[in-house]
């Protein structure tokens, strides 16, 4: 199991990277290897504006859909389009599939995610 | 060619399958008959083969399906119990499958005696004061009781109650009826014993809860003990209480949602009832609901009165139709042969003998196969590969090689809350010889995952095609022959 340490995690299994007051949203090596195949991602609209801890897409593998819900609360600025098309992307390289990009309304939420220690302890606990 | 070609591919042009005989009147044109902008330009594209190529074409397809008539099919939540044969006579008799939906109630007495009858037994059955035959399966029951429920809430002149809670066990029909019927989605967590977690469900209690769809017992098999204690929290915070009786095989005879404080019930009768379920369905998934709740079901409702059996429309508070006609007819005239041919008691072990079954298998597996949630159970249970998945070997591996051994797989990867999920129900129409060989083969999976996990993960070996790309068949959807290939 990959875990970087230059990221922040959720206990959703999403990671998050933070470039000045925007950030990337996608899902951590733990969370597509538990899904699977990875078959579909459905994408929010640019310009949504979301809180911590709502659902803003879902992925769908051969297993299962599941919600995709975002660490952190802010406006939408960008989606990935590429995993329209290419949806596997996520399973091949789940650090680089960012999903969505976001502004950031609440950087201190930032303080409420795991760094790489924590998650791979929290990682450890679920099994 | 393929070894299974389409029809399409058999086809050859000119070639016919019968030929109609003189026409006795007079014939004339279609564009005579028929307005020009209803006619189509092209003719369609149907396959032409003879009679005896069709024949042989569709049972060489049913030749290489797997049911209930052929074996096994232990699909946890599905009820995939075997249908007696007597459901079909009673459905072929002429008085059933010859009248017309349209005919006057006066000439289809016996067919609304039948419907009425039906309901009422369902309403026995579950403790409900009243049931709609009216929706084709379960999830169409699901959202016609959500339905009901938010024509409830807005007749008290609540219409802030947006949300349903659902728990995390819940069956995916759940959330996805409560999101189109309108309502926010609230999910609530399962507690150390499975059940529904009382201090979560207090928590999001309130004004602006419509109601909790709650399966019992749930998705694991188990029973919530708790439910008196969740009917009351649901209902002193003013929300209506939903059940989703798929796993209804479990009950019969024995507890009665009505009794458990449930205000809305649906059914599935192709699971509990024994109509055919699947590709060969149709279904059907009455509800039955509460005294108080009866004015907002959907019309018509059969009714009697001096003797006579008739549709009520007369329902101001109804929801409205949800189904043409009066459901899926049928499958209710089977329901009705199949309560008939078990009596009260038969129903009662029924559930007794599902129970007793899963419980024979579940305790003869635990010691091969992790079982997350070890007590009691009821007609169903849930194993976890996870000790298989340490030899690389995942539930889904588990599932392919069962078709090996001509049996259907348990259900995976569900209830959501089990890693390597795989969801057992025997059903009561199981023999022990048929459970005992599916505990020895289930047996033999987890030593060959052991000894030799890779048999297991290039699976299935011995049916009509191999190990299926499931990804290729889900990103590249090709769900249609296309002409110019």
């Amino acid at each position: 199991m990959i875990i970087k340490d230059d990221l922040k995690y959720s206990n959703e299994h999403e990671w998050v990277k933070v470039t000045g007051n925007k950030a990337y949203i996608g899902i951590t090596d733990y969370a597509q290897n538990a899904l699977g195949d990875i078959v579909f991602v459905e994408l929010p609209e640019v310009g949504t504006e979301i809180s911590a801890g709502d659902a803003f897409g879902v992925v769908e593998s051969v297993k299962a859909a599941s919600d995709i819900y975002s660490p952190v609360s802010g406006t939408i600025t960008k989606v990935n389009e590429e995993l329209i098309d290419s949806p596997e992307i996520i399973n091949e390289d789940p650090y680089g599939a960012w999903i969505i990009e976001i502004e950031l309304t609440d950087p201190s939420e930032l303080d409420e995610l795991m760094d790489d220690k924590e998650y791979e302890d929290f990682c450890l606990k679920e099994g | 060619m393929r070894d299974n070609p389409l029809i399409f591919e058999l086809s050859v042009p000119g070639r016919v399958g019968h030929s109609l005989s003189e026409c006795d009147v007079p014939s004339k044109c279609i564009e005579d008959l028929i307005p020009d902008e209803y006619l189509r330009k092209d003719l369609p594209k149907l396959p032409e083969v003879s009679e005896v190529d069709a024949v042989r074409h569709f049972i060489g397809l049913s030749r290489l399906n797997h049911g209930v008539d052929n074996g096994f099919y232990p699909l946890g939540s599905c009820t995939m119990k075997y249908n007696p044969k007597i459901n079909e006579d009673v459905a072929a008799l002429e008085g059933f499958s010859s009248v017309h939906p349209y005919q006057p109630e006066e000439t289809v007495q016996g067919c609304l005696e039948l419907l009425y009858k039906t309901g009422e037994f369902l309403s026995e059955i579950t403790g409900m004061a009243k049931m709609s035959l009216q929706p084709a399966a379960g999830a169409h029951g699901e959202l016609t009781g959500l339905m009901i429920i938010k024509a409830y809430h807005a007749y008290k002149g609540e219409t802030g109650r947006k949300k349903i809670i659902v728990p995390d066990s819940a069956h995916g029909t759940n959330p996805a009826s409560a999101a189109f019927a309108g309502f926010e989605v609230i999910q609530i967590k399962s507690n150390e014993k499975g059940g529904v977690d009382l201090e979560d469900l207090k928590s999001v209690m309130g004004n602006d809860v419509a109601g909790l769809m709650l399966t019992n017992p749930n998705t694991l098999g188990l029973f919530d003990e708790h439910i008196k204690e969740i009917a009351d929290i649901v209902h002193n915070a003013g929300g209506l209480l939903y059940y989703d009786g798929a796993n209804a095989n479990a009950i019969l005879g024995i507890a009665r949602p009505g009794d458990m404080g449930f205000d809305i019930v649906h059914l599935n009768l192709h699971k509990t009832f024994s109509t055919p379920h699947g590709g060969g369905g149709p279904g059907a998934g009455p509800i039955g609901v509460v005294e108080k709740l009866v004015p907002f079901l959907p019309y018509p409702i059969v009714e009697l009165k001096d003797g006579k059996y008739y549709l009520n429309y007369d329902l101001p508070l109804s929801i409205g139709r949800v189904k043409s006609f009066y459901g899926n007819f049928s499958v209710i005239v089977k329901t009705y042969a199949y309560i008939l041919s078990m009596g009260s008691e038969g129903l009662r072990k029924v559930s007794e003998n599902a129970v007793l079954n899963a419980n024979y298998v579940m305790n003869k597996l635990k010691e091969y196969y992790e079982l997350p949630f070890d007590q009691k159970c009821m007609h169903e249970f849930v194993l976890s590969a996870q000790k298989q998945k340490e030899a690389g070997v995942s539930a889904i591996d588990i599932a392919k090689r069962l078709l090996d051994y001509g049996i259907h797989p348990p259900t995976v990867y569900f209830p959501l809350i089990v890693k390597e999920a795989l969801m057992i129900e025997p059903t009561e129409t199981e023999s022990k010889e048929t459970l005992d060989e599916f505990i020895d083969i289930m047996i033999s999976i987890a030593k060959e995952a052991e000894s030799n996990p890779d048999t297991i993960k290039s699976a299935p070996h011995n049916t009509p095609v191999t190990r299926l790309d499931e990804v290729k068949a889900a990103r590249n959807l090709i769900l249609r022959y296309d002409f110019r290939l």
